[in-house]
């Protein structure tokens, strides 16, 4: 649950942002990260919200290791928990 | 991005990015653990994130035969007590909509799990985040609770929720637990054998470094915060067992790229505007001083335990389980036994039908060591092993 998940900020509207997940687009909020946030950049998220905007420096090296995780089948733990931090940024319950 | 390799010699399905790292870490540790001399040198990590990774990854095929990385209690779902689950049951029994994280739905209460409820008619819904819980109750003029469970990082976005003003018909039954005052306890328990802690890296994006100071101060114990790729947790423990070796108590940040002294202070302000510490019971472990997170008398418009007279008592009168009483998992994430010391294991108690807390949690140690192959150490991890199963 503590996983996280890196995703690129799209369009910022207020404290909610845009962002996109490996080509799944999602709603984020912004009340929690203590940067600003622009088009381009990336977040950390955790349960809906970004608690951290990743440096440029790192944004290569953070993806890299979450695209091994997803690579992993339906059934993998760690792949389900990232999913799940990306099903947290839509709205509603989970169907 | 660099192709995974497998690290070649005694391991399985090692798949570093960086394998040549990866051994040059191993053999640090392997250099180290020598230097130290002693017959077994333990730490303790407290993120599920890291025991997925460390099973996941086989880690602890690499790590040097004295060393003995255990997990405490690093899965809240794990850790939430009995009567906690019991308020939610009460409340889903009595008609109100319970909104909540998927693992917590077949954690077993007194006498059963919101799963139960829920297949009894009770209205229980699985949520990601607590924004979908407000999205919930925007849709209906029921009541909806939301229960929350999860450490720091998690409560603080229950907070923003709640800081937001939520619709008037939802309210918060907080679980919510506080990671640094459990290491104290479980740190001085007997039985526990804790050298040096491994602090979860995106906990403390938010909470910083430095609150695991006083800690270190007080009891000795070198903490180092790491993150959760298989070569940061290899590069965590080089600089922990270096810190034990050295008789070091200090803090080390093994995860600059994530983690400042100070952390995030923005999300530190709303998590302690909405939540105090109070003491109170983590499951099967111990009283918590401080390990509770509360919603503060400024919010108890939207807190569920004063909305609702919540009486749990009424679920007493029936008999507990009788398996559940064999449960070990109390000891486990006080890493006084390993899941292997468990009867249940794998026989009676298995992800689809779990008996303990620990087996239903994506976070709980054996709910992570019976996916990753049972138990994913092939040396004697600790030295309560006691092989009772085949
Ligand atoms: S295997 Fe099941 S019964 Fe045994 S300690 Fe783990 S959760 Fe409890």
């Amino acid at each position: 649950m503590c996983l996280g998940v890196p995703g690129r900020v799209i369009d910022v509207q207020g404290f909610t942002a845009t962002v996109e997940f490996w080509g799944v687009r999602r709603e984020i909020r912004l009340d929690v990260v203590d940067e600003p946030v622009a088009p381009g950049d990336y977040v950390l998220n955790h349960v809906g919200f970004a608690i951290r905007r990743i440096p440029e420096a790192e944004i290569a090296e953070t993806l890299a290791l979450y695209e091994l995780l997803l690579r992993e089948a339906e059934g993998d733990m760690m792949a389900a928990d990232v999913r799940g931090e990306i099903e947290a940024s839509s709205t509603g319950p989970v169907p | 991005m660099t192709p995974e390799v497998a690290v070649a010699g005694e391991t399985t399905d090692l798949r570093f990015r960086d394998p040549a790292r990866a051994r040059g870490l191993a053999r640090a540790l392997e250099r180290l653990c020598a230097e130290i001399g002693r017959e077994r040198v333990s730490v303790m990590h407290v993120c599920g994130s890291h025991e997925q990774a460390i099973a996941k990854f086989g880690l602890r095929t690499v790590l040097p035969r004295r060393l003995d990385v255990i997990m405490g209690p690093g899965c809240p779902v794990c850790v939430t007590d009995l009567p906690e689950v019991d308020e939610a049951i009460v409340l889903a029994e009595d008609g109100v909509v319970i909104a909540t994280y998927g693992d917590m739905l077949r954690v077993p209460g007194t006498t059963r799990s919101l799963a139960e409820v829920q297949a009894d008619g009770g209205r229980v819904e699985v949520v990601y985040s607590a924004a979908q819980a407000v999205e919930l109750a925007r849709d209906t003029t029921d009541q909806v609770v939301f229960f929350a469970s999860g450490f720091e990082t998690t409560a603080v976005a229950t907070a923003a929720v709640i800081l937001d003003g939520p619709p008037p018909n939802l309210s918060v039954l907080s679980a919510h637990k506080y990671i640094p005052p459990v290491m104290e306890i479980v740190a001085e328990m007997p039985g526990t054998r804790v050298e040096g802690y491994l602090a979860a890296g995106h906990a403390a994006t938010i909470t910083g470094w430095g609150i695991f100071e006083r800690f270190v101060e007080r009891h000795g114990i070198p903490v180092v915060v790491a993150g959760f790729e298989p070569l940061d947790i290899l590069a965590g423990l080089v600089e922990l067992v270096e810190l034990i070796r050295d008789g070091k108590r200090e803090v080390l940040n093994a995860y600059p790229r994530c983690v400042t002294r100070d952390g995030n202070r923005n999300a530190q302000a709303q998590l302690w505007r909405v939540f105090r510490a109070t003491g109170g019971r983590w499951r099967g472990i111990a009283h918590v001083p401080n390990g509770n997170l509360r919603l503060r008398d400024e919010f108890a418009h939207v807190d569920a335990r004063r909305r609702f007279a919540i009486d749990v008592r009424r679920l007493w009168t029936q008999a507990p389980p009788t398996l559940a009483q064999l449960c070990i998992c109390g000891d486990i994430m006080a890493g006084i036994r390993s899941p292997k010391d468990c009867a249940l294991f794998g026989r009676a108690c298995v992800p689809e039908s779990p008996v303990g807390a620990c087996m239903v949690s994506s976070e709980g140690t054996c709910r992570i060591w019976h996916q990753y192959g049972g138990h994913p150490d092939l040396r004697s991890l600790s030295p309560h092993d006691s092989d009772r199963l085949p």
